[in-house]
């Protein structure tokens, strides 16, 4: 699709919706998996670093954009791209536990073994790289980040919920943990497979 | 620490096998199993990745702060990344455009940050620098396995060789190459494997 030509804001909502949906980093991408595996036991912990990660991806996303286009480019330097982006992510992370520590010691409770976690996970990262390959303006790439946030915390809530029912049955050994959550993972994208085509950009 | 060097190498490629044994590094397991091109490009990258940056932590082991040592860490995987991904792009650019991001991913591969954390912080380099190659190969092995699988039930090729079957009587599981094909084989895989370990573990 041309996004060039289009609404504006049509193009924020497709943009939103193919990467939470069609293109989801976790299910499509395969982005996250290891912080997917080792937290997704239970809903309420899916829920608590989904939030998180959403936040951060849109954030750093945008940050990521800006720097990439107004400081990178400009000087020649794409390729101490990754270096520049995991840096930007990891100080982010920190800022974000030091101004949720001060404001909300409740949250940073909730919170606080995800929040180190999120710089060592790599839909954010990876999303941030996905976005370079696009031609997008700053609010798209903004969206783009929201988006695949959205659809890590959609999957990863909703493996959370499969998996604390799978936990009461009988499975054969060796099947636990790991195994049968990529074989419920892979269902899952299976059943994601099947947006794909509807929205392509 | 009472490591012998072959007991390190057992440990990464078998025993405690990155992928199937402490489920690390996933992420780039599945996304670049479907050809096996990109996937031994990938494993050169990680074991290269894996030994350095495992040598040059525990070079510097003495002198890292305790409380800043995740993000030394990041900082000195990342810039073995970015010479992986410049040397990936000039002698295979076709390749490089699919797996890009995947080896830009390699900073955040959890078995690179997990062998830094549990091996090199404690460890004389050069054991280190052994160990990072163990996990290195273990993972590449894994890889290079579910890739000779997805990739002839998926295209009917062979690193891009096409297979005679293909044109006589077998029909491609496109399934096979897409990312349930991937999710599925690895399940699979990660079953087996610890089928049989579970015996080993107990003799």
């Amino acid at each position: 699709m041309d996004l060039q030509n289009m609404n504006f804001f049509v193009s924020l909502v497709l943009i939103f919706t193919s990467a939470a949906f069609t293109d989801n980093i976790l299910l499509a991408r395969f982005l996250g998996m290891c912080s997917c595996l080792a937290i997704s036991k239970k809903v309420d912990t899916s829920i608590g670093l989904g939030g998180a990660v959403m936040f951060v991806t849109a954030s750093t996303t945008a940050f990521n954009y800006l720097m990439y286009k107004y400081v990178l480019v400009p000087l020649g330097i794409e390729y101490l791209r990754l270096l520049v982006f995991i840096v930007i992510i990891a100080a982010f992370t920190q800022l974000l536990e030091m101004i949720i520590e001060r404001f909300s010691e409740k949250l940073y409770y909730a919170l606080g073994i995800f929040l180190p976690l999120i710089t060592v996970n790599c839909a954010i990262l990876g999303i941030a790289l996905f976005m370079l390959n696009k031609p997008y303006s700053f609010w798209q790439a903004f969206f783009f980040g929201a988006g695949g946030g959205f659809g890590w915390f959609l999957a990863i809530t909703l493996i959370g919920g499969i998996r604390e029912k799978i936990k009461e049955s009988d499975l054969p050994k060796g099947l636990e943990g790991p195994a049968i959550t990529l074989i419920i993972i892979g269902i899952m994208s299976l059943a994601f497979v099947g947006f794909s085509g509807m929205i392509k950009i | 620490m009472a490591y012998t060097p072959k007991q390190v190498f057992l440990n990464g490629i078998w025993l405690e096998n990155p992928i199937y044994r402490q489920v690390l590094g996933i992420c780039s397991t599945l996304a670049v199993t479907n050809l096996l091109a990109n996937t031994l490009f990938m494993c050169f990258g990680l074991i290269f990745t894996t030994a350095l940056s495992n040598f040059t932590i525990s070079v510097l082991r003495e002198y890292i702060p305790k409380r800043i040592r995740m993000i030394v860490q990041v900082l000195i995987i990342a810039c073995y990344v970015m010479i992986v991904d410049i040397i990936i792009k000039a002698l295979v650019p076709d390749i490089h455009r699919f797996i890009g991001p995947y080896v830009g991913l390699i900073i955040t591969n959890c078995i690179i940050m997990g062998r830094a954390e549990a091996f090199a912080s404690q460890n004389r380099p050069l054991l280190s620098l052994f160990d990072g190659v163990a996990s290195g190969v273990g993972y590449s092995l894994v890889l290079i396995f579910i890739a000779s699988v997805r990739e002839p039930l998926g295209f009917g090729t062979i690193l891009g060789m096409t297979l005679p079957a293909r044109d006589l009587w077998w029909h491609s599981w496109i399934i096979m190459v897409m990312p349930p094909g991937a999710f599925f084989m690895l399940g699979m895989f990660t079953w087996f494997a610890r089928r049989w370990l579970v015996k080993e573990v107990k003799r």
